[in-house]
């Protein structure tokens, strides 16, 4: 019996904006089990970062949660204690973040940071220390004694997304958020980074959220997969189903449109023509209708996300055609 | 006084390369000796003075230079270099503590009302502006008329006056600080307000308020030195560059020389300290600091 870690249940999200209501996130449902590798693909602004904030309540002002909970470990994010969502941030959950550029203090010793992020632990200065060490060499960062005095810009891109791994491992946690934690670096360094992650979540055991728009990572990485598009799960399930079997017409739109799946040259890459409706002034019916060149009369309704088989749901009307109205 | 430009986060090598990169600078090298020889003579005054600052001596009074005295006497027969030195003292006394005040109160109001609540920002803002809109000396001559002319009313006054400009600084570095990825990553960390502040702000502040007090410090010098000479500074018998231009300055029929003694100072120091706080600013510059 798998052991369920997070579990999101009808989360939605709206920003309050000047032209209205955003609703960033509608009815998201979907879980983490214990020690699983879920992936999270959807275009730019499909709603991913917000999900990530809403997780760890690091939002904007103008956010308003409209329904759902978030559940870690069966207890309430949303209606949690500020004190008990910053005691879980670090410790239970960790994350690392797209550009390691930005990511470490740029006038703090690497080693420093890395000493100062365990500041729940009991342990004395040298002790950290070690352990910092310990976790540098385990991302592979070589001469990890020595190089703990350096500064971030003494680091390359790929060394320093590495060393936010190691930080972000450090508390052991629990969950391990990771929001496309390769789009900043180039393709050799992605695949370096999601080996890593692979040996790492074997070695803790900690359960991966792993958020990317890159098809080819996250079926490389991830045992289940979300696709996310305009704020809404449009199909979950297993990697094995969702790429070789995909049931919802945005999910095999974004397949076909990955360059790896392109089996012949062509001089433009295919993409899904159309544009994503404008959250603030919402669409009615399915919202990938406009863009769906399957879409029929029945998409004027919202189709809900229904269990199709053991490892896989989608919200598309096509999967229900069979079925009597 | 370079002690004062240290990063506490940095390594004692940092420190090094940035007092290399100081004295590499000719403007900065000179800055540098002028600023060491004021603090020497003032660190070391009572060994430096040849004559009691405040003995009068009136049978030799108002002598000019090439007698005994090295810069002559005043109309008290008061031993003109001797004050000089003691002046600096008294100068630093008044522009350390005053500035080293100002910029802490200064950091923490100013990295509180950048980090803080929009309303607290709005309350701090308005009292630094308040606290600007009077003029110095008219502030001084209020608080003189309240509590009388001494050391402490001078630094108080200078210090008050001088939260707001570093204030303002902290606060516009915190706010462009405080969306910066690297917050946000410490904040999603579990890290909190007051680990945000004074771990991974600070450091990033720091630099840029060193180099604002080496460039403020003439400024604060001046303004005693003003103050002094308007009555409203240091009490009487305590000399300070102030007084003795003042009193050279109704003299200066008689004995030109207590000018020059109450002037000259002024006008090296304040050279001094911008010499080096310039050479400062573009050494430890963070845009320039990476080619290093």
């Amino acid at each position: 019996m798998t052991e369920k870690l997070l579990e999101i249940d009808d989360l939605s999200v709206d920003y309050e904006t000047a032209r209205g209501d955003l609703k960033a996130l509608r009815n998201i449902t979907f879980d983490v089990n214990k020690s699983e590798i879920v992936g999270i693909v959807g275009e730019s602004g499909c709603g991913k970062s917000t999900l990530i904030s809403a997780i760890l309540r690091l939002i904007a002002p103008n956010t308003r949660f409209r329904s759902g909970e978030v559940r870690f470990k069966g207890e309430d994010l949303l209606t949690a204690s500020e004190r008990k969502i910053r005691d879980l941030r670090g410790d239970d959950i960790s994350i690392v973040f797209q550009d390691p550029m930005q990511t470490h203090n740029p006038v703090i010793s690497i080693g420093q940071q890395m000493v100062d992020i365990q500041h729940r632990s009991k342990a004395n200065k040298a002790e950290k220390r070690a352990t910092a060490a310990k976790m540098l060499g385990a991302v592979g960062i070589p001469d990890p004694e020595a190089r703990l005095s350096q500064f971030p810009h003494e680091f390359s891109g790929g060394m320093r997304q590495r060393i936010a791994i190691a930080m972000a491992l450090m508390s052991e946690p629990d969950l391990l958020i990771a929001d496309e934690p390769t789009t900043a670096l180039d393709a050799t360094l992605e695949v370096q980074i999601i080996e890593r992650l692979k040996d790492l979540q074997r070695d803790f055991g900690c359960a991966i959220l792993f958020i990317s728009h890159h098809l080819g990572v996250i079926a490389e990485l991830c045992d289940r997969v979300v696709v996310m598009y305009a704020g809404a799960v449009v199909e979950s399930g297993t990697v094995r189903e969702i790429f070789h079997h995909p049931k919802h017409p945005y999910t095999r739109r974004l397949i076909e449109c990955d360059p790896g799946h392109i089996k012949e040259r062509a001089r433009v890459l295919p993409t899904i023509p159309g544009e994503v409706p404008d959250l603030a002034n919402l669409p009615t019916g399915c919202i990938f209708r406009d863009r769906c060149d399957q879409a029929f009369e029945r998409c004027a309704e919202v189709p809900p996300l229904t269990r199709l088989s053991d490892g896989q749901n989608a919200a598309c009307w096509l999967n229900h055609a069979e079925e009597p109205a | 006084m370079t002690d004062a430009i240290v990063n506490p986060a940095k390594s004692k090598s940092e420190l090094a390369i940035i007092i290399a990169g100081v004295a590499r600078d000719p403007l900065g090298l000179i800055g540098l000796i002028i600023v060491g020889v004021i603090v020497f003579s003032a660190v070391f005054a009572a060994w430096i003075v040849p004559y009691d600052p405040i003995a009068m001596n009136i049978p030799d009074r108002m002598q000019g230079p090439p007698t005994a005295h090295l810069l002559g006497t005043d109309q008290l027969g008061r031993d003109t270099f001797s004050r000089v030195i003691m002046g600096g003292q008294v100068a630093l006394k008044v522009a350390l503590p005053a500035i080293f005040g100002a910029m802490a109160i200064g950091l923490t109001l100013g990295m509180i009302a950048g980090y803080g609540p929009k309303w607290l920002d709005n309350f701090l803002m308005l009292l630094f502006d308040t606290i600007r809109s009077f003029p110095t000396v008219m502030f001084a001559l209020a608080v003189v008329a309240l509590v009388g002319p001494s050391l402490q009313t001078v630094v108080f006054v200078v210090m008050a006056t001088s939260i707001p400009t570093y204030g303002r600084v902290a606060r516009t570095q915190t706010l462009t600080l405080r969306n910066s990825e690297f917050i946000l990553a410490e904040r999603a960390m579990g890290a909190s307000i007051v680990r945000i502040l004074s771990v991974h702000m600070l450091p990033n502040i720091i630099g840029v308020l060193a180099v604002l007090v080496a460039m403020d410090i003439p400024t604060v010098i001046a303004l005693e030195a003003g103050l002094s000479f308007l009555g409203l500074g240091v009490k009487p018998p305590t000399p300070s560059w102030g007084a003795l231009l003042k009193d050279g300055y109704a003299l200066i029929r008689q004995t030109p020389w207590l000018v020059v003694g109450g002037g000259l100072p002024i006008v090296i120091a304040t050279l001094g300290f911008t010499f080096l706080g310039e050479s400062l600013r573009d050494v430890v510059d963070p845009k320039l600091r990476k080619n290093r």
